[in-house]
């Protein structure tokens, strides 16, 4: 055999041996490729399998809860009135009045009243975790929300203090101090007021010192 | 005998080069995918042991259903108690 034909021969030989090595480690690759594949469409079909009831789930629950904020919403337009219900709304939630109530398109256009002024802010907590109002007990009859621009008087009527009745004689306020002749209220019993101010009359109000965080 | 000496250095010098660049190539390629197959399976994974709590939602559908419930007869005694604006 001619060189020629050796030096060919070993030529071809050696890109067979190429190709050999090459294509034996492209399809390692490859088998690598298809496992991680067929895993990643395994986790995928569980995923598809785990999220299907999840779409009529979410779906029931936002009807639920969409059913509930009209009914409120209905329930405190009907009750306060529309310019009233956005101020109290505003007053709970501070700008929310600028997108109305969902149902009352009309909403959008009232300027809210300055609710939480008139409320203070025990009785808006009180509203907010749905209880009855001091304001509401005192005159339950009248409207929820009266003179919402300058009415802080009639709000603040509500609530007991002798100082609102505007009696003629309030007695002399106590010497305080260290140098104080009783440096206490005297009282038969700890934490009750012997005698309210101003109308003489027994009464069973704890005071704030009788906290025990206070003493 | 020339053309055959001519044949040898045209594969020796070019055919060979040529199929090495090119497969190395192929490999280089097959090689760069994996890691990315594998990123894309941890996430897979992830996600499918995140939705393992999906079936709370069931509970939660229930607990909103009586909630309502509750708020519907919560707003029906006002309703009563409270006189209109």
């Amino acid at each position: 055999m001619p060189a020629a034909g050796v030096v060919l021969i070993a030529t071809i030989v050696a890109i067979v041996l190429v190709l050999v090595v090459y294509l034996v480690a492209t399809t390692l690759a490859l088998r690598t490729i298809a496992t991680g594949l067929n895993e990643t469409i395994a986790a995928v079909g569980e995923i598809i399998e785990k999220s299907g009831p999840v779409n009529d789930v979410v779906t029931t629950i936002n009807q639920h809860l969409d059913a509930a904020v009209d009914a409120l919403e209905g329930l405190l337009v009907k009750k306060a009135g529309l310019d009233d219900a956005v101020g109290l709304v505003d007053g709970l939630y501070p700008g929310a009045a600028a997108d109305g109530l969902r149902n009352f398109e009309e909403s959008r256009n009232v300027t809210p009243p300055r609710i939480g002024e008139v409320y203070t802010k025990g009785t808006l907590t009180l509203a907010r975790l749905g209880r009855e109002a001091p304001i509401a007990a005192a005159s339950p009859s009248g409207p929820a929300l009266r003179n919402t621009t300058s009415g802080s008087l009639a709000a603040r009527q509500l609530y007991p203090e002798v100082r609102q009745t505007r009696p003629e004689r309030m007695p002399r306020s106590p010497v305080i101090g260290t140098d104080a002749p009783a440096q206490y209220e005297p009282s038969p019993e700890p934490g009750v007021r012997r005698r309210m101010p101003g109308n003489g009359e027994p009464t069973t109000e704890r005071t704030t010192s009788a906290d025990a965080g206070a003493v | 005998m020339t053309l055959w000496w001519i044949g040898d250095f045209v594969l020796l010098l070019v055919v060979l080069p040529v199929v090495v660049w090119l497969l190395s190539g192929v490999l280089r390629e097959a090689r760069a995918i994996v890691p990315s197959i594998a990123q894309i399976r941890d996430a897979a994974r992830a996600g499918s042991k995140d939705l393992d709590a999906a079936p709370l939602l069931l509970t939660t559908q229930d607990q909103v259903i009586k909630t309502v419930e509750g708020v519907a007869d919560y707003g029906g005694s006002l309703d009563v108690i409270l006189d209109d604006a």
